[in-house]
C-alpha cells in the first residue's frame, strides 16, 4: 500500500497552485464583489491545460490521471470555488461523460475542442421542479427524422452563460415503464436556434462564477448528438455525477485547507489578554478538527481517484468522499470565521467567502441527503453496482499520453 | 547555442522558518527551485527558442533533492546535470562557484550561463560573479532583457536594471548572466514538460568526476539566531476628511522620528 503521491503528481499540484495564487488569488476579493469572474481565468485554464487535463492527449487533453484532476481541483478551491467550479462542469460533467459514453466520432468532434479548451462545456441536468427527484425533469426531447426537438428549462446550471456546448438530458420517451428509462443525453451546441440563457444573481456564494439557466424552445439537435443510447440518459447523467462529485470532493477539501491555514495564520497573531488565541485550547480544539477533517478528507477523495485510475466503479467511494468532504468544509469554513471574531464577518478576510461558498457544494451534484441515502443503500446492501455497458476509462499512461 | 542555466533548491517561500539547535528549520515545508532562478529558465528557453540550441539546468545540491532540476526540465530545459558529492555539505559560496565553474567546463563548449540574480536563502546574489571570475568570462549582473544575442559574433548586448536607471552593455560570449525579475513573468512547467521531466534521467557527477578536489571554505555560520519579536502597536488615525487625516498621520511620523 502506497499512500504517496509521484513526482508527477507534486509538480502538478505545484504548477496549478502557483498559477491559481498568482493569476486568481490577488483580484478573487474584488471579482467575488462584483459577481463575475475575471475575463482571463477560464482562457489562461484553457492555455495552461488545465481545461484537458484529465483526457488522452489523442483527444486533445493532456494525459494526466484522475489523481492529478483531483489534486488541481484542491488547488482550486483553496483560492476559491468559482475556479474548482469550472472544472467540476467543463471536465466533470462536460469531458469526462464523452469519454465514458461518446462515440468516437463524438469525441473527435466535440471532446477535442472542449478538452483544448477552445470550447466550453458545461452539464445542463436539474431542472427548477426536479434536481435529487431526477428521474422526473420535464424537459422533453421528440424525434423528427434525423432530429431530436428539445423543450423545457435547465436551472442552477454552472457556466450557463459561458459555455458553448452542454450536456443535456431529456425525456424522450414519457411512456417508459419507469420514469428514469425514459431519458436521453444530448451534446447541445449552446448557440443552436431557440436556446435562450442567463445567469441568476443574488447567489449565496461562488460569486465569481456563472450559476444560471437555459432555456430550450424547439431546439434541433443531430440525432447523432445523443450520447449514449435512446433511454440511457439516467445512467450517462450518474456517470457524469460520478466525475462531477470527485472534482467537488476534492475542491471542498482544498476550501478546508484554505479554512485552516487562514484560521493558522490569525489565531497565531491574535492576542487576547497578550496571550496568542492559538494557545487557547478552545481555539485549538477547532483547528485540530480541521486539520483532521483535511486528512480524512483527502484520504476519501485520493482513494476514489485512485480507483478511477485503476477503472474501478466508484460512485460509493466518491459519493462518500463529496459527503463527507463538503460537510466538514461548511463546518471549517463556519469554525474560520468563528475564530476571526467580528474579522470573519467581513470580506477583508476571506474566510466570510468560504463560508459562503462551502454551502452550495452541500446541495449541487446530488445534496448530501442523497449522498447519505446512496451510502446507506451500500450499507444495507440494497445496492449493487451493475455493471454499465460503458464504464469511465481506466487511467493509461500509454495510450493516454 | 548552448546556454546553461544554474539552479538551485531552496525552501518554499511559504515555509515557516525557525532556528532549531542553531540550524536554520523550515520543517517538512517542501524545497522548490529558487524562484529567481525560474526568471533565468524563462530567458534562456527565450534564447534558444530565437536561436536555436539547447538549454542545459545545472544544480548543486544532494542527490534525492531534485525539486529544482525537474522543475527546469518540466519548463522546457533540454537536459540537465546534477553535482552531488557528500563532501560539499556546508559548503560557502566560494566553495559553490569553483564547483560549478568544473562543471561548466566539464559540460564545454557554453555561450551563456544565466543565474537567478540570488537566491531567497541565503540572499548573498555573489554566485554569478564568482563563477565568472572563475571562468575568467565577463559577468553581465542584474540583467533584465536580452537587446540583441550574435552567436555568430560571439557578442550579445543587454540590458541591466540598476536602481539609478537602466545601462545598456555589449559583451563577448562567452558569459555569465544574473537576471532579474524585471526579465518577465516565467511560464509555469507544462503538464507534457511535467511528464516528460518525471522521467528524465541526468548524469550526477562528485568532485570526482570533476576532476578537483574539495574546495575550501572561507565562510561559516558559527550561530544563528532569530530576530527577536518587535512589540507593535497600530493605531488608526480618525479625521473627518482625508487631508485631516494625512495632517494628523505627518505630524505623528515626524514626532516619532520617521520623517
Amino acid at each position: 500500500m502506497d499512500f504517496g503521491l509521484s513526482e508527477e503528481h507534486h509538480m502538478v499540484q505545484r504548477m496549478v497552485r502557483d498559477f491559481a495564487a498568482k493569476e486568481a488569488a490577488p483580484t478573487i476579493q474584488k471579482q467575488d464583489r462584483l459577481g463575475e469572474m475575471a475575463p482571463h481565468v477560464i482562457p489562461r485554464m484553457a492555455e495552461l491545460g488545465i481545461l484537458g487535463i484529465s483526457i488522452p492527449v489523442k483527444y486533445g487533453g493532456q494525459g494526466m490521471d484522475y489523481v492529478s484532476l483531483g489534486l488541481a481541483c484542491e488547488e482550486l478551491e483553496a483560492v476559491d470555488t468559482s475556479l474548482r467550479v469550472v472544472i467540476s462542469v467543463h471536465n466533470g460533467l462536460s469531458c469526462l461523460t464523452l469519454l465514458q459514453w461518446g462515440t468516437e466520432e463524438q469525441k473527435n468532434k466535440f471532446l477535442v475542442p472542449l478538452a483544448k479548451g477552445e470550447k466550453i462545456g458545461c452539464g445542463a441536468f436539474t431542472e427548477s421542479g426536479a434536481g435529487s427527484d431526477f428521474a422526473h425533469i420535464q424537459a422533453t426531447g421528440k424525434i423528427d427524422g434525423s432530429f431530436y426537438i428539445l423543450n423545457g428549462e435547465k436551472m442552477w446550471i454552472s457556466l450557463a452563460s459561458v459555455a458553448d456546448y452542454a450536456v443535456v438530458t431529456v425525456r424522450t420517451n414519457p411512456k417508459a415503464s419507469q420514469a428514469y428509462q425514459g431519458l436521453s443525453t444530448f451534446l447541445v451546441d449552446l448557440n443552436s436556434s431557440g436556446i435562450s440563457r442567463g445567469d441568476l444573481h443574488g447567489k449565496l456564494g461562488v460569486r465569481a462564477g456563472s450559476t444560471g439557466w437555459i432555456a430550450f424552445q424547439d431546439v434541433r439537435v443531430p440525432v447523432e448528438n445523443m450520447i449514449g443510447r435512446e433511454g440511457e440518459g439516467f445512467k450517462v447523467t450518474m456517470s457524469s455525477f460520478d466525475s462531477g462529485r470527485y472534482t467537488v470532493a476534492a475542491g471542498a477539501t482544498g476550501l478546508i485547507r484554505a479554512a485552516l491555514n487562514a484560521s493558522g495564520a490569525y489565531a497565531d497573531q491574535r492576542k487576547v489578554s497578550g496571550e496568542k488565541i492559538s494557545d487557547l485550547q478552545l481555539i485549538q480544539a477547532k483547528i485540530a478538527r480541521m486539520s483532521l477533517d483535511y486528512q480524512a478528507a483527502r484520504l476519501l477523495y485520493l482513494k476514489a481517484g485512485w480507483m478511477k485510475n485503476k477503472g474501478e466503479r466508484n460512485t460509493k467511494e466518491t459519493s462518500a468522499a463529496k459527503w463527507y468532504a463538503t460537510e466538514a468544509s461548511f463546518k471549517a469554513a463556519s469554525e474560520a470565521v468563528q475564530i476571526h471574531g467580528a474579522y470573519g464577518f467581513s470580506d477583508e478576510f476571506p474566510v466570510e467567502r468560504y463560508l459562503r461558498n462551502s454551502k452550495g457544494a452541500m446541495i449541487y451534484e446530488g445534496s448530501n441527503e442523497i449522498q447519505s441515502l446512496i451510502q446507506a443503500d451500500y450499507a444495507l446492501e440494497r445496492r449493487q453496482d451493475k455493471k454499465l455497458r460503458k464504464e469511465c476509462p481506466p487511467y493509461d499512461q500509454d495510450s493516454w499520453t | 547555442m548552448k546556454i546553461i542555466v544554474c539552479v538551485k533548491q531552496v525552501p518554499d517561500t511559504a515555509a515557516t522558518m525557525a532556528v532549531e539547535n542553531g540550524n536554520i528549520s523550515w520543517g517538512d515545508a517542501p524545497l522548490i527551485i529558487n524562484p529567481w532562478d525560474e526568471f533565468a529558465v524563462e530567458a534562456a528557453l527565450n534564447l534558444v527558442a530565437d536561436q536555436g540550441g539547447e538549454v542545459t539546468a545545472l544544480c548543486l545540491g544532494k542527490e534525492e533533492e531534485t525539486e529544482a532540476i525537474k522543475h527546469a526540465l518540466a519548463m522546457g530545459a533540454d537536459a540537465a546535470v546534477l553535482v552531488s558529492d557528500p563532501a560539499l555539505k556546508g559548503s560557502d559560496n566560494v566553495a559553490a562557484s569553483k564547483v560549478l565553474a568544473a562543471a561548466i567546463t566539464k559540460i564545454g563548449e557554453v555561450d551563456l550561463v544565466l543565474f537567478g540574480q540570488q537566491s531567497v536563502d541565503t540572499d548573498t546574489g555573489l554566485l554569478p560573479v564568482q563563477v565568472a571570475r572563475l571562468l575568467k568570462w565577463p559577468s553581465l549582473t542584474l540583467v533584465s532583457k536580452f537587446e540583441e544575442v550574435t552567436p555568430a559574433e560571439n557578442s550579445l548586448q543587454v540590458v541591466r536594471s540598476m536602481e539609478e536607471g537602466n545601462q545598456i552593455i555589449k559583451s563577448l560570449m562567452p558569459a555569465v548572466v544574473s537576471v532579474t525579475k524585471d526579465y518577465g513573468e516565467p511560464r509555469y512547467p507544462s503538464f507534457m514538460g511535467i511528464r516528460k521531466a518525471s522521467k528524465a534521467e541526468y548524469p550526477v557527477w562528485n568532485l570526482a568526476d570533476l576532476g578537483i578536489d574539495l574546495p575550501s571554505s572561507s565562510i561559516s555560520w558559527p550561530e544563528v539566531n532569530e530576530p527577536v519579536e518587535q512589540e507593535i502597536v497600530t493605531e488608526i488615525i480618525d479625521g473627518d476628511t482625508a487631508e485631516e487625516k494625512a495632517k494628523i498621520l505627518v505630524e505623528k511620523l515626524i514626532a516619532e522620528k520617521v520623517l
